[in-house]
């Protein structure tokens, strides 16, 4: 029997670019109000949120990843002919098939890339990273376009009140490939679907399909289309203090201690939620943390992306610099690891 | 079954932790959001260092019961 040839391991992979995508409506904590009962004094000591970002009716998931694709393509300086996978994190990509990914590579010239969508929620940019690293270390790729982006807002119901106040929209993207060193250190990942519930849709589609509208019609207020809604705390108290064991993996794993790290990258979920993570993984002051929860609010899976593109244009000498970060949510899910940031 | 006054001891130097409140503030009849300040997420991370430094468990149905210091105590007492 002949013996399979198979391709070259990469000893390393890095990132080489980082590219995002806002969009322009502000939504403030007293617009929230008029939807709401509640208070910008409520949502800004509970959350840290005092407006979210939102793209208009105009702009689809897929405007925000092309943007922050064909900018992180831009930054890596890697021609598209050489980007040999793309995966989509969303959950606000509005069909089930074909993906998103497909159509992407199609529209920034990477065809005839591999490319799949992912459904890891907010955990999904690192769960991204995490395989793209894989894929290029086990050369099932050269390079791999990874992109976190999220619609929230076409999946949510603004007079709920339990997770829509929270959330907004936009898009990050990487582009992955080998290097001489080390630049992603190991993925920490993992679920929890005994908490499936704690973060999910009001209906399935197949619930719309199969509802008698005569004899069940639409009652008043009732929204049809399925939109989010969660357990508030029982998902605060799993993020800020189970995810702090997963992110303390991810620095043993990668042979770092807080002192070594330049930033700090938590999902943006809740600014209280990153302060006890903080507190707890002990960082010390120089290590500077992703707040970007502020003025974006919870972005899902482009909410890393967003926070360290941030940080990199706040504080450019932390290009090169170790950065911690950590994707958790819907699943429940998670995912971390230790980066060289581009 | 843990002696209660040094479970409120042990509360207490937790709440001043969280939130500056004095350790002699926390008194067993004071309720934790009206009279102390404390808000819902404050009273999570109490809950979280409480059962870690008491060994109990505190589901969250619960905690929506724990109006007041006392009953707290009285909760941690009867689960120890
Ligand atoms: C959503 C969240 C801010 C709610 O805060 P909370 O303090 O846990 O809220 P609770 O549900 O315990 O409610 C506490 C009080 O606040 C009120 N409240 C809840 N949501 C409110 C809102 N949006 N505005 C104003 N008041 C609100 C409740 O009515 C309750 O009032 P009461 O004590 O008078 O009955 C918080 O749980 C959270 O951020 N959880 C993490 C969720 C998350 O990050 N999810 C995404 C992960 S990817």
């Amino acid at each position: 029997m002949v013996t399979l040839n198979t391709r070259p391991l990469q000893k390393f992979s890095k990132i080489l670019g980082l590219g995002t995508a806002r969009p322009d409506v502000v939504v403030t904590n007293d617009d929230v109000c008029e939807w709401i009962d509640s208070s910008d004094e409520w949502i800004r000591t509970r959350t840290g949120i005092s407006t979210r970002h939102r793209a208009d009716s105009e702009t689809s998931a897929m405007d925000l990843a092309i943007a922050a694709a064909r900018d992180a393509l831009q930054r890596s300086a890697v021609p598209p002919e050489e980007i040999d996978g793309v995966i989509v994190s969303t959950i606000s990509h509005p069909y089930a098939t074909p993906s998103l990914a497909a159509k992407l590579a199609h529209e920034i010239g990477v065809s005839p890339a591999a490319a799949y969508d992912i459904s890891a929620a907010c955990a999904g940019y690192c769960y991204g990273v995490g395989q793209a690293d894989a894929l290029v270390r086990a050369g099932a790729a050269r390079n791999v376009l990874v992109v976190g982006v999220e619609k929230l807002s076409d999946f949510i119901d603004n007079s709920e009140r339990s997770i829509s106040f929270l959330l907004g929209d936009g898009a990050g993207a990487v582009v992955v490939g080998p290097s001489e060193e080390a630049g992603i250190g190991p993925t920490v990942w993992g679920s929890d679907g005994s908490k499936w519930e704690t973060i999910n849709m009001t209906h399935s589609l197949l619930e719309v399909r199969n509802r008698d509208w005569i004899s069940d019609p639409v009652r008043e207020d009732e929204k049809v289309w399925p939109t989010l809604y969660q357990d508030g705390p029982t998902v605060f108290r799993w993020a800020a203090w189970e995810m702090a064991k997963v992110a303390q993996q991810a620095l043993d794993e990668a042979g770092v201690s807080a002192e070594d790290l330049g930033a700090f990258v938590p999902h943006q979920a809740n600014m209280r939620i990153i302060d006890q993570l903080v507190k707890t993984l002990k960082l010390p002051d120089h290590v500077v943390v992703g707040r970007d929860i502020a003025d974006a609010g919870n972005t899902s899976a482009a909410s890393v992306p967003l926070a360290a593109r941030r940080l990199l244009d706040e504080h450019p000498e932390l290009s090169g610099r170790l950065a911690l970060q950590i994707g958790f949510g819907a699943g429940l899910v998670y995912a971390a690891q230790v980066v060289v940031l581009p | 079954m843990a002696d209660k006054n040094e479970i409120l001891a042990g509360l207490a130097e937790i709440v001043n932790e969280e939130t500056g409140v004095e350790t002699s503030d926390v008194q067993l009849e004071k309720s934790f959001t009206e009279d102390l300040d404390i808000d819902s997420i404050s009273m999570m991370t109490i809950v979280v260092n409480a059962e870690e430094k008491f060994g109990v468990t505190i589901p969250d149905e619960e905690v929506k019961n724990l109006t007041t210091v006392g009953e707290a105590v009285d909760f941690i007492a009867n689960a120890s």
